[in-house]
């Protein structure tokens, strides 16, 4: 028996969303650019498809951009924003996916100033923290929705409150929380946000970012018209559409896949808890509906996500011993996790096709595992109060 | 990206455990990634008559401390002392790349608890 919980690493395309793209491999396969109709027909669908993405973060349609995905449309509004202001301070947090990492250090060894906030040790970032780092040369704040390891949710209407209020544009890389909790960026005064379509049902490869009309970015990709010239390339029509129906059943269904994995994932931390030394990370946040990030003391998760990938379980580990440098998960460790308890934390993502009863499976399973890897742990001895040495 | 003999020594290791009143003891840990363990030996006739440990790491250290304390037991300490981390690859039929500095701690082990009978003696 297979059971998967890595939703929050990618989510199978969902049997309606390929159906809608089907068509437009053979059929409707015209190039969007194109004036005849062939090209027409492809226009109509891509159309369609910017109003379903749109309206699932209420959006207007025009101001969605269509992209291979989340890592492009993160790149796309961070660069974009720092070219348009040519120099200046961008403020972000610690935890952010890599996508914006990398490229605010990449910024910062360009000349701009960056500020990566702390979070607190449910690995919240707060709207004080962010109104105290801004400064009068302020380009950008970016904050996430929601973190890719622990599900946490950020104040993002808070901050784009006060991103608002001082005229500084806010984008918020929502990868992770996209299809899953309702978002209106209206009402959360949110400038930017990236999307990407394998989060919720949709294919891989394509996403979206939101740009808000008063917004000014600048062309990401040069080489045509695409895009009201800020994102040349020929349209990824069947992508495009699979992302558009991604999202219209995302918005419809929301509420009882969010409802569904909620039970699950209380179930499932609820039952892990009951082994000793556990925690749940971020226990003290609103956080996504199906995430649950644990540490199990004295053990390392990559061979806890060894017994469970044999027992045919998928997880994932926010860290991996590899060569030379070890690094455990900078997100736990930003929440003050030490290293060891880093090294022993497990990402279990659920998703709406999953049972109570792989549930109860995968708590079977871990635990197993797990007490397995103390008996084996000289470090769970100690942490037990034992003695280590003869 | 393991093999099925690293897979059935992490599965089931052998010689887990400690030994009380053990002849050479250890405590090692990989400065690479962060793993430890403890290394246990009872010494008869000049032989390891008995080796047990407990290790904190991933698949790779678990499956090489398997291995390497099944092929040092019963051997001369000389023999024993002899063990190279490219010995307990070579037996597990390979590791990954990333994975060979895992097998290093185990050698470091057998080679201090040795040390540290030898220091008692």
């Amino acid at each position: 028996m297979e059971i998967y919980l890595d939703h929050a690493a990618t989510t199978y395309t969902d049997e309606h969303v390929l159906e809608a793209m089907r068509p437009f491999f053979r059929q409707g396969y015209g190039n969007p650019s194109s004036q005849h109709g062939f090209g027409r027909t492809a226009q109509k669908a891509v159309l369609k498809a910017r109003h379903q993405t749109a309206s699932v973060i209420g959006a207007k349609p025009e101001d969605i951009y269509f992209t291979s995905g989340g890592t492009e449309s993160d790149n796309w509004a961070v660069k974009g924003i720092a070219e348009t202001a040519g120099k200046g301070h961008i403020i972000t947090t610690s935890v952010e996916h890599h996508a914006v990492l990398d490229t605010c250090d990449y910024l910062a060894s360009r000349g701009f100033d960056v500020t990566y906030l702390p979070v607190d040790e449910n690995g919240r970032v707060t709207a004080e923290s962010v109104a105290e780092a801004i400064r009068p040369d302020t380009i950008l704040i970016s904050v996430m929705f929601a973190n890719n390891e622990t599900g946490v949710l950020m104040p993002v209407g808070e901050i784009g409150k006060l991103a608002h209020e001082r005229g500084i544009p806010f984008h918020t890389d929502a990868v992770q929380a996209v299809g899953h909790v309702p978002i209106d960026v209206d009402a959360l005064n949110i400038d930017l946000l990236s999307m990407s379509a394998h989060k919720f049902y949709g294919p891989k490869g394509v996403g979206a970012l939101y740009i808000r009309g008063s917004v000014r970015l600048g062309r990401f990709m040069h080489g045509g018209a695409q895009e009201k010239g800020l994102r040349a390339g020929t349209l990824n029509t069947p992508g495009i559409v699979g992302l558009g129906a991604a999202a219209q059943l995302a918005a419809e269904t929301m509420v009882q896949n969010a409802k569904h994995e909620r039970l699950l994932s209380s179930r499932l931390a609820e039952g892990l808890l009951k082994l000793p030394d556990t925690r749940l990370n971020g226990a003290g946040a609103e956080r996504l509906p199906g995430h649950v990030n644990m540490t199990f003391g004295g053990i390392e998760a990559e061979a806890l996500f060894t017994y469970l990938d044999l027992d045919g379980i998928a997880v994932s580990t926010g860290s991996a011993c590899s060569s030379g440098s070890f690094k455990p998960s900078y997100v736990l460790r930003a929440m003050g996790l030490s290293v060891e308890e880093a090294r022993g934390s497990l990402r279990m993502s659920i998703g709406r096709e999953n049972t109570l009863e792989q549930i109860d499976t995968a708590i079977e399973k871990t635990r197993a595992a797990v007490e397995k890897l103390r008996a084996l742990s000289p470090l769970f001895a100690q942490r037990k109060g034992g003695v280590m040495h003869v | 990206m393991y093999n099925e003999k690293v897979l059935e020594h992490f599965k089931d290791p052998h010689n887990v455990g400690e030994i009380e009143n053990p002849d050479g003891y250890a405590e090692v840990g990989s400065s690479e990634c962060g793993d430890t363990m403890a290394m246990y030996i009872k010494v008869k006739d000049g032989r390891i008559d008995d080796i047990r440990y407990k290790t904190y790491g991933c698949c790779a250290a678990i499956a090489s401390s398997s291995i390497a304390t099944d092929m040092v037991k019963g051997k001369t300490i000389e023999e024993a002392e002899a063990l190279s981390k490219a010995d307990i690859v070579a037996e597990l039929g390979g590791l990954p790349d990333k994975k060979i500095h895992c097998s290093l701690m185990v050698e470091d082990a057998i080679k201090a608890a040795i040390a540290d009978y030898k220091s008692k003696r």
